[in-house]
């Protein structure tokens, strides 16, 4: 026989209950499918124990970063974590800023991009960039903004004609530009210029493509269209892109880097970044809490 | 350290879901409770009053639902908001069942009262007691986020499933012995089915509970194993 007390279970008020509980919390179990797919990946480029200043302060920490070869990498993180200065340290734009300077290494394809050997601008031609706000040139053509770079790189493409289509084309603006190439850059929508800034970047047949808040200066879709680029281009080319989208990286990467005050905090495929982070800080970080 | 939402709305929107299904999990326990009293002392009227607690469960399932949808439409929940939304989407569906069970309970109580009691009632009440200590610990699992709790309830089925097998031959007997007894036999053998079901849908809330907070599917881990070799 059961006593009837037992077998009544206590109703749990929801009030008092819920009160004082803890958020479901990390546990630190190994899981299988944790950094598998990044200890699989061929690697493109790398930073070792990267530190970066700015003057005598050290912005980040000791970088150990590997970037998959031809996947999309996503940084991500609170505004001064030093996501943008990492991916200046990648193509040695850090550099350029006065007082700033680099220790550790970038290694792309066992080169070492600080080695005294590496002209810088040539590693830009390899590391090519896209920043935050669509910049072409003002005084140039649709045409002249596309074949810029080259320009300055001292190359004379042997075909400058289908140069520009192939460039337009890889970002989808082709149709929407053919009919006016001697128009002025900055005659684009803002969605528009940004796709003739990557347009620009692409032309310099990059490896990887360094991408800096690509988005964050467009509408809806203008970002969308941005985002379907990215994908078709994450084939032919290595991109690294940070973004204060977290949404944004959920879509557009297949790996994604958390980076707190001037560190990695997680590294891994974006699926377990966003479904199951190891690591307590990313989880407050994505889900959007505060300590 | 208690981390809030940077948003106090969504904060009080999880809050209200967490708390909602905490309400959701209190009914259908004292539904299920209940009609496990009204089983053992006989009580139809009891037993009848008891159905009338399904109604309040079936509206939280769909209020919860609703407000589950709102969050996943307006907060793109990620890591363990997102866990816990689709994990609580799945667990009311459970709830749910577990109430209808409950009622069933009910409605073969009031069908029994009117017959003289049999033996295997003993057998049934047994598994009642581990079924209802089982949805109790897994929704004290769920409010606690206790993944070694859950993987207890989980162990637990078993021995559930190992009582029912051994009320079918008893009862099976009990018709032998005497044909008289077949209508209420059947009865008891549903009422049994009920309780084994309660505590399969209770391992269900238990196995949700486990990915809720280590994000590790722990469902069908023996069968898929199998399937491997």
């Amino acid at each position: 026989m059961i006593a009837s007390t037992e077998l009544l279970p206590m109703a749990r008020p929801a009030e008092s209950k819920s009160q004082g509980r803890a958020e479901p919390r990390l546990e630190s179990r190994p899981d299988a499918t944790r950094g598998v797919a990044l200890a699989a990946a061929p690697i493109k480029m790398r930073a070792e124990q990267l530190r970066a200043y700015f003057g005598a302060t050290e912005v980040l920490h000791g970088i150990d970063l590997p970037i998959v070869d031809r996947k999309v990498t996503a940084i991500i993180g609170p505004s001064g974590c030093g996501k943008s200065t990492f991916i200046r340290c990648l193509n040695r734009m850090h550099e350029v800023v006065p007082g700033a300077r680099v220790a550790g290494r970038v290694v792309l394809e066992k080169q070492d991009v600080y080695d005294k050997a590496v002209d810088p601008v040539r590693l830009r031609r390899r590391v090519g960039m896209v920043f935050q706000k669509p910049n072409p040139f003002p005084t140039m053509t649709i045409r002249d903004n596309v074949l810029a770079g080259l320009k300055l790189n001292g190359v004379r493409p042997a075909d400058p004609k289908a140069l520009v289509e192939s460039a337009l084309r890889q970002v989808a603006l082709w149709d929407e530009v053919k009919d006016g190439l001697d128009r002025s850059g900055t005659s684009l929508s803002g969605g528009q210029q940004q796709r003739l800034c990557i347009a620009r970047a692409l032309a310099l047949e990059p490896e990887v493509l360094l991408m800096d808040e690509p988005c964050s200066a467009l509408d809806p879709i203008a970002t969308a269209r941005v985002e379907e680029l990215i994908h078709e281009l994450r084939e032919r080319y290595t991109i690294v892109i940070v973004t204060h989208n977290m949404q944004q990286a959920a879509r557009v990467a297949n790996f994604t880097a958390f980076f707190y005050m001037g560190e990695v905090i997680e590294h891994d495929e974006t699926n377990v970044i966003f479904t199951r982070p190891a690591e307590k800080r990313t989880e407050d970080y994505i889900t959007g809490r505060f300590g | 350290m208690d981390l809030r939402h940077t948003d106090r709305e969504y904060e009080a929107e999880l809050r209200k879901l967490r708390e909602s299904i905490l309400l959701m999990g209190a009914k259908v326990e004292e539904l299920v409770g209940t009609a496990l009293k009204a089983f053992t002392t006989r009580d139809g009227p009891l037993a009848r009053r008891t159905m009338g607690l399904d109604r309040d469960v079936d509206q939280l399932e769909l209020d919860i639902d609703e407000l589950c949808l709102r969050i996943l439409a307006r907060r793109q929940p990620v890591a363990s908001d997102l866990r816990f939304i689709t994990t609580t989407m799945k667990l009311v569906t459970d709830l749910e069942r577990i109430g209808d069970l409950g009622v069933n309970v009910c409605e073969r109580v009031t069908e029994l009262v009117e017959e003289p009691p049999l033996t295997a009632v003993g057998t049934i009440e047994k598994m009642g007691e581990v079924a209802s200590q089982m949805l109790h610990d897994a929704l004290d699992a769920f409010v606690d986020s206790d993944a070694e709790k859950a993987e207890e309830v989980i162990e637990r089925d078993s021995i559930v499933d190992a009582t029912y097998a051994q009320l079918f031959p008893e009862l099976v007997n009990v018709m032998m012995d005497d044909p008289q007894c077949v209508h209420r036999a059947t009865r008891l053998q549903s009422i049994g089915k009920y309780i084994e079901r309660i505590a399969d849908h209770s391992t269900n809330v238990a196995e949700m509970v486990v990915f809720m907070v280590r994000g590790q599917d722990v469902r069908h881990a023996w069968v898929l194993s199998q399937g491997e070799s």
